[in-house]
């Protein structure tokens, strides 16, 4: 393999990584209380606001079930007056951003959910308000949760990223498909689904270990 | 597990209570404890659910409860009995449809949310899954009630300090609570549920996810607490031994109503509604033994013996009435079953006799003159 090549695979990991995190990082910040949010509104719930919340399940779930590669040309007029342009790697992050979000929210919603109702009866009981319980019972709870949900969306969004490649977004799916394919040079084809593998299990065993060292409802030794 | 007390549990009952002679308290109703200022009150309270079929479900029907300030009130019934509604109109987590609650003189149901949150913070209660966040140790659970009312960091770790101390586990301060035994975890509940200091406890079958040597050392703990901080008690329980272990006065709640309430000992000894003897049946020495219970028949016979069933209550738990019974009439009484129990403190024995059906009635009458309890319970042939 040639240094050329060995160059551009290590700048497109660049590109990736930072398209990835930008935009899990971004989409954090929206999902996780939209996420919240989602999983405390309901009839009878903490912020009980049932029509909010049937109007945000309808457009998280359109959201998550248009496909991507749509998505992001769709969106391209926005990507512009967000980005200030529609192509290359920053412009990328807008779509990356509006796919992951709803995404997050709903994994942190069903985080949020699997904590036990007992605890929020508990902390009514003692005199707790609805921001005290969702900061101080329901995130740290479901915090073991909310990791594997993060890992997850940073893993799709680590596959999202290979087809923004279509705006000029760059990274490793973009080298993958011009080089590898368009080119047809295996060996590149072949470098970068072994990276993309690398980082895939990279993400996987942090988030793993993280969830599992923030679990106390097991022993450990 | 360490057990925080090993102080006889008859101390529960304090003061004059103890001191007067056995049968003194609630023989007659004048003579009965004077029950102090009720703390909680409940007041022609009802409450109703939403069905699921759009019928509407009454949990409570027109209920009036009081809770004497420092005293323990155990509540029992079957399951949906509409205990659990009762216990969280309390503390306002649920609302009643019509009727008043009264917590140390606010009316909690009236109250707007910030000052039904502060009045929370005098209510402690425990669960019967103790509801305590895995994410916490011990300390930190204990904590929380104190953080979310603004105690500062210092007074925060003394009282917690004091807290793990009252209830025995100083030790296990730094546990996560699947780290700690059942009766552990009760135990930090309970710290948990006395860290702002509050006025009343109330506690939904805090020991029926507990081995009865646990849940004896748990009713331990919650009558030390009730002597020494003076707390009032609020507990339901479908359990007849929580009752008799620890209550004073009894409430037996059926399809939404109190059906019977008073003193532990007047109830459990002369129960007058038919969901209370159901409850007391299952209790050792209320059953017939099987082979009296089968051979059972409601009418006489030409030869049968009647099967008497004789409660001795106070002072006359030690009478040798059956001996005199012999003596002075010359009945001879066939004994099928008895024993001796201790409710709330005090003992109480049940005899199951069987006499000839011809003599049932001279025997009746002179054990009732002896100021004993007598029921006809059928005859064997």
């Amino acid at each position: 393999m040639s240094p050329e090549m060995i160059n551009l695979i290590a700048a497109s990991t660049g590109e990736t990584l930072y398209m990835v995190a930008v935009s899990a990082l971004i989409a954090t910040l929206f999902g996780l209380p939209l996420g919240v949010y989602l999983a405390t509104s309901g009839k009878g719930e903490l912020f009980a606001a049932p029509w909010v919340n049937r109007v945000l399940g309808v457009v998280v779930n359109a959201t998550r079930s248009t496909p991507f590669i749509i998505l992001v040309v769709a969106i391209i007029p926005f990507t512009r007056l967000i980005a200030g342009t529609s192509i290359g790697t920053n412009a990328a992050i807008v779509p990356l951003t509006i796919a992951a979000t709803p995404f997050i929210a709903r994994l942190i919603e069903g985080a949020i959910r699997e904590v036990d109702q007992g605890l929020i009866e508990a902390a009514r009981a003692f005199g707790a308000t609805p921001l005290q319980i969702v900061l101080k019972v329901l995130i740290p709870e479901a915090l073991p949760g909310i990791v594997l949900g993060l890992t997850l969306a940073i893993v799709s969004l680590l596959g999202f990223s290979a087809m923004v490649g279509a705006v000029g977004g760059g990274g490793l799916g973009d080298l993958g498909i011009r080089y590898g394919y368009q080119r047809f040079m295996p060996e590149m084809m072949l470098a970068v689904v072994v990276v993309l593998i690398v980082l895939v299990q990279a993400v996987q065993s942090i988030g793993d270990r993280l969830a599992r060292r923030l679990n106390k409802r097991i022993r450990h030794a | 597990m360490a057990h925080v007390s090993d102080r006889p549990q008859a101390k529960v009952f304090k003061g004059e209570f103890m001191n007067a002679p056995l049968g003194y308290i609630g023989d007659t109703p004048a003579q009965r404890l004077i029950p102090a200022q009720p703390i909680v009150r409940l007041e022609k309270v009802s409450k109703t659910f939403p069905g699921r079929d759009g019928q509407p479900v009454t949990a409570l029907r027109e209920t009036d409860l009081a809770v004497p300030q420092g005293s323990i009130l155990g509540v029992i019934g079957r399951s949906g009995a509409g205990k659990s509604t009762l216990i969280r109109l309390v503390n306002g987590l649920e609302k009643p449809s019509s009727g008043k609650v009264i917590v140390d003189g606010a009316d909690i149901a009236a109250l707007p949310e910030a000052a039904l949150r502060h009045a929370r913070r005098s209510i402690g209660m425990i669960f019967q899954h103790f509801n305590l966040l895995s994410s916490r140790t011990a300390a930190q659970n204990i904590a929380l009630p104190l953080e979310v009312a603004g105690f500062d960091k210092t007074e925060i770790r003394t009282r917690v300090e004091e807290l793990l101390a009252l209830v025995g586990l100083s030790d296990k301060r730094n546990r996560y609570p699947s780290e700690l035994s059942g009766g552990q975890k009760q135990r930090v509940g309970i710290a948990r549920a006395l860290a702002t200091k509050p006025k009343v406890l109330l506690s939904d079958e805090a020991t029926s996810a507990l081995d009865p040597e646990t849940t004896r050392s748990i009713l331990d703990l919650l009558g030390r607490i009730n002597d020494e901080l003076g707390l009032t008690i609020l507990l339901i329980t479908h359990e007849m031994a929580v009752i008799r272990n620890i209550a004073r006065e009894v409430a037996v709640i059926e399809g939404g109503r109190i059906v019977e309430q008073g003193d532990v000992f007047d109830v459990f000894t002369r129960p007058r509604h038919e969901v209370t003897r159901s409850f007391l049946a299952a209790e050792s020495g209320r059953a017939l033994p099987p082979y009296v219970a089968s051979r059972l028949q409601a009418d006489a016979t030409p030869g049968s013996q009647a099967v008497i069933r004789i409660g001795f209550r106070g002072p006359h738990a030690t009478d040798p009435v059956l001996a005199r019974l012999a003596r002075d009439l010359n009945i001879e009484a066939n004994i099928l079953s008895g024993s001796v129990d201790e409710i709330a403190g005090r003992p109480f024995g049940t005899l199951v006799v069987g006499v000839p059906e011809a003599s049932v009635s001279i025997t009746l009458d002179f054990l009732k003159k002896h100021g004993l309890d007598t029921e006809v319970l059928g005859y064997v042939a």
